[in-house]
């Protein structure tokens, strides 16, 4: 196990490095990678370790994005605060339908629905309030500063995306290690023998929630400030919430380092494949690899990449350390 | 003392009432079997108990206290715990944590639960299983297994659905002292039982019920020559047709 | 309040709910049959759309003359899902259900955008713009054809399934499962021809749906979405339920025109999804969970 955490500290230690020989192209592809692994973690507290499957996760990041947007533009409030205040508004609205889903005992395939009703109404009244930008969206100034959010070139980025990405797996580990964790866990196997054991599997829910969707709506902010541009259909649709989920199911759910090895490994395909196609003109290709993949992933490997990972690793270190 | 006492107790499903008006009462230390021909009520019993499917009628009283229409978590952890005839393991999780959910709910700090946890398990008899996933254990020990993550919660009473259903011979011997060793320590147990000679071995009373009615009530040996007990498990027809 | 126009509306939503019922009685045969929800659902109807597109600009062959035939593409679509990636989930926990089925509609919805590229296509159809007068009201003459072809293949669906043997076996096994298994049905051919009868289902709505709207790759959500609600208003995996449902969902989304911009409709329909699952969640008509 000692190798195992001096192997991360070496691979940690090599991602703060990289900067310094990577170009701009190549720093936003990894921006990419740590801020959807980011996404599939704060997703994964839900979904992963709670059970209930979430496919309105877009949601929470418009929410977030939108919120601190608004915030800085009509207040000049930083979007440092202004994220805090996203992440509040979402868990916020997670908690209002999270009640209703658990209270009214919405299981399965009816939470699905209810998380996609959710995020597709608040995408129709979001493109209707003038104030938000209606269909067009909102475009954000470009104020480089700290406070503001904003930076140039993408290196500033890259390590507050990591920063993300890191803090998001420390945490999700100690919701996994502590009584929480082991309560979720047990909600998402079997609900009722977690009730016959005494655990309120609704007060569980609505905790894994609240905190799924106030993780996922820093990252609203994060991507804002980073796209500069807010588009409901793309900040509130579905296609955002299914890329979202791909990451997390294919890198292993309900794991901390799931998340992360599913985007090590989708993102950069997905990045360098549409750039490849689209040049070509199949834009789209890229898309139709990601759902094959995904099938393949769950009719073989239905727990994930990282249980393959994990006998591998078991082995090299194993085999290490009896040398 | 009385630790349960059912008045009452009325649950239908549609057209059909699969509980009526039962009463019975569980005193202190005693095991109490609850007995009769499949599709008499059992489970639905202990769904009312448990807080699974609160009963429309009647009351459950639990050591003096009303426990009707409260959630199945809050149940259990004033002391009243169940087993699942269908056994409920998590199953993607070590033996060994799925006894520590119940063991966290009144102990907040996990090593004392682990410990516990584990101490548990060496008397069901899975102390060498304790890191195997549960998915990876034959039914006997998902068995035990559901019944250690029981007396994890510290029960006073607990309600057993069919703990020996599916086992042979040996093991049921092994399951009847382990709930011998269960109730030497106070735990009080009413159990639904289909192996009679479980509910011979350890009960000192037994309620037989019927479409949902108490049709006998008394020590086992005695119900068992209960003529209305053989008829509702062998059948009017055959009993005549035997003269 | 305007009567000529809620009656213009009404007469509208009407047919169109025909349609959606037709769309929500295949999601609802899948659902009641295996207990699985097709995602991918919108994302069939579009690809239907796109076959009869397809038979019309290469054939001419107007849609209502093709519907059969792109029933039949896309049944056996359904039929290739079905065999190769939906009988292996369906004892899967629905997490692991969901999935699949939500990258197939990607695949679909992309392969959309490879062949037929981004754009808007209203193809010009022999009907085209054709309407009746009818008091005050007028109808298109297409969205009549619609709902009658659709109230047809609804009603032929209905028919193979109460009288065929077939069709027996496939409601036998949607009321009880491990029943159908004990009495020697073979439980994965009647999935199969249930996924593939769903599916046909979506590309018949296609092509009654091309003279309708314009189609483009990404219309998928939206009807997958439309299908949701229809039967969940009807119950799930009750079939007369999906029909009444859709008249339903299209009476209530055509006359809230009379108080919404016509972009907010589908806010009518997300609103009865959630009220109606959480407070009847069996659906209005009942159904199973």
């Amino acid at each position: 196990m000692n190798r195992l955490y001096m192997f991360m500290a070496a691979a940690l230690a090599l991602i703060l490095a990289l900067p310094l020989w990577l170009d701009k192209y190549t720093l936003g592809i990894f921006v990419m990678i740590f801020y959807y692994a980011y996404l599939g973690q704060s997703w994964n507290v839900l979904t992963g370790y709670t059970g209930h499957i979430s496919l309105g996760h877009a949601l929470y990041v418009g929410i977030g994005a939108y919120t601190s947007t608004f915030l800085a533009q009509t207040w000049g409030i930083s979007p440092w605060i202004g994220m805090l205040a996203g992440g509040l508004l979402s868990m916020t609205v997670a908690l209002c339908m999270g009640y209703l889903g658990f209270r009214f005992g919405l299981r399965g395939v009816y939470f699905v629905i209810l998380t996609i009703g959710f995020a597709e109404i608040t995408r129709l009244i979001v493109s209707h309030i003038e104030a938000l930008g209606s269909f067009s969206g909102i475009f954000l100034d470009f104020n480089p500063s700290f406070i503001n959010f904003q930076f140039r070139g993408n290196m500033p980025y890259y390590y507050i995306s990591l920063g993300f990405m890191v803090v998001s797996m420390i945490v999700v580990r100690l919701i996994e290690t502590s009584r929480l964790g082991r309560f979720m866990i047990a909600t998402r196997e079997d609900e009722d023998a977690a009730e016959a054991l005494g655990v309120n599997t609704f007060k569980y829910s609505m905790i894994a929630i609240a905190i799924s969707a106030f993780m996922t709506a820093l990252a609203g902010t994060f991507y804002a400030n980073y796209i500069f541009y807010l588009h409901p259909a793309t900040l509130f649709g579905m296609a955002l919430s299914i890329e979202l989920i791909m990451r997390p199911i294919i890198g292993g759910m309900g794991t901390v380092l799931g998340p992360v090895i599913g985007s090590f490994i989708l993102t950069p395909l997905s990045e360098i494949s549409r750039a490849y196609f689209a040049k070509g003109g199949l834009e789209g290709l890229h898309l139709i690899l990601y759902g094959i993949l995904a099938i393949l992933v769950v009719l073989f490997m239905p727990r994930g990449i990282i249980v393959y990972l994990k006998g591998a690793s078991q082995w090299i270190f194993n085999s290490a350390d009896k040398k | 003392m009385s630790m349960l006492k059912v008045n009452h107790l009325t649950k239908s499903f549609g057209g059909l009432t699969a509980v009526d008006s039962l009463s019975f009462e569980l005193k202190e230390g005693e095991i109490l079997g609850l007995i009769g021909p499949n599709g008499a009520g059992k489970t639905t019993v202990f769904n009312c108990l448990s807080g699974f499917s609160p009963p429309d009628l009647g009351e459950v009283l639990f050591k003096g206290q009303a426990v009707t229409g409260m959630k199945p978590h809050a149940i259990c952890q004033m002391g009243l715990a169940r087993t699942f005839q269908i056994v409920k393991p998590f199953l993607t999780i070590s033996v060994l944590d799925n006894v520590m959910i119940g063991a966290l709910i009144g102990e907040r700090s996990i090593s004392a639960a682990e410990k516990k946890s584990m101490e548990i398990l060496h008397m069901a008899g899975l102390g060498s299983m304790a890191n195997t996933e549960a998915q990876g254990l034959p039914l006997p020990m998902r068995k035990r297994l559901e019944l250690a993550k029981c007396l994890a919660t510290d029960p006073l009473v607990l309600l057993l659905d069919e703990v020996m259903a599916g086992l042979n011979a040996t093991e049921v011997d092994e399951m009847i002292s382990l709930i011998r060793q269960v109730n030497s320590k106070g735990v009080s147990i009413l159990m639904i039982e289909h192996v009679m000679r479980g509910v011979m071995a350890l009960s000192q009373s037994v309620i037989v019920i019927n479409y949902g009615r108490k049709i006998a009530e008394g020590p086992p040996e005695q119900v068992v020559k209960d003529q209305g007990v053989i008829e509702a498990y062998l059948g009017k027809e055959f009993l005549d047709a035997q003269g | 309040m305007n009567a000529d126009l809620a009656l213009q509306l009404g007469i509208q939503g009407l047919l169109t709910g025909g349609i959606y019922g037709l769309i929500g009685l295949g999601l609802s045969l899948i659902f009641g049959v295996m207990g699985v929800i097709n995602f991918a659902h919108g994302q069939m109807i579009v690809m239907g759309m796109y076959v009869s597109f397809w038979i019309l600009t290469l054939f001419g062959i107007d849609p209502y003359l093709s519907l059969m035939v792109v029933a039949a593409v896309i049944f056996a679509l359904g039929y290739l899902v079905q065999s190769t990636i939906v009988n292996r989930i369906i004892d899967y926990p629905e997490a692991m259900q969901v999935v699949p089925l939500v990258s197939l509609g990607l695949i679909l919805e992309n392969m959309a955008l490879l062949f037929w590229g981004p754009d808007h296509r209203s193809p010009e159809t022999a009907l085209g713009l054709d309407a009746i007068r009818v008091g005050s009201a007028t109808i298109d003459v297409s969205r009549l054809m619609a709902f009658g072809l659709a109230i047809l293949f609804t009603l032929c669906i209905f028919l193979f399934l109460k009288k065929s043997n077939l069709g027996k076996s496939i409601r036998a096994a949607a009321d009880n499962r491990t029943g159908a298994i004990l009495v020697g049905i073979k439980v994965n051919r009647i999935n199969n021809i249930s996924f593939a009868l769903g599916a046909a289902t979506t590309g018949a709505a296609g092509a009654l749906l091309l003279p309708l709207m314009p189609v483009t790759p990404h219309l998928g959500h939206d009807f997958t979405l439309i299908a949701f609600v229809v039967v969940i208003l009807g119950g799930m995996g009750n079939l007369l339920g999906a029909l009444f449902g859709g008249l339903i969902l299209g009476l209530a989304e055509s006359l809230s025109a009379l108080w919404l911009p016509a972009t907010m409709k589908h806010l009518v329909s997300f609103g009865i999804l959630v009220v109606i699952m959480l407070f009847k969640p069996h659906g209005l008509f009942g159904g199973k969970r």
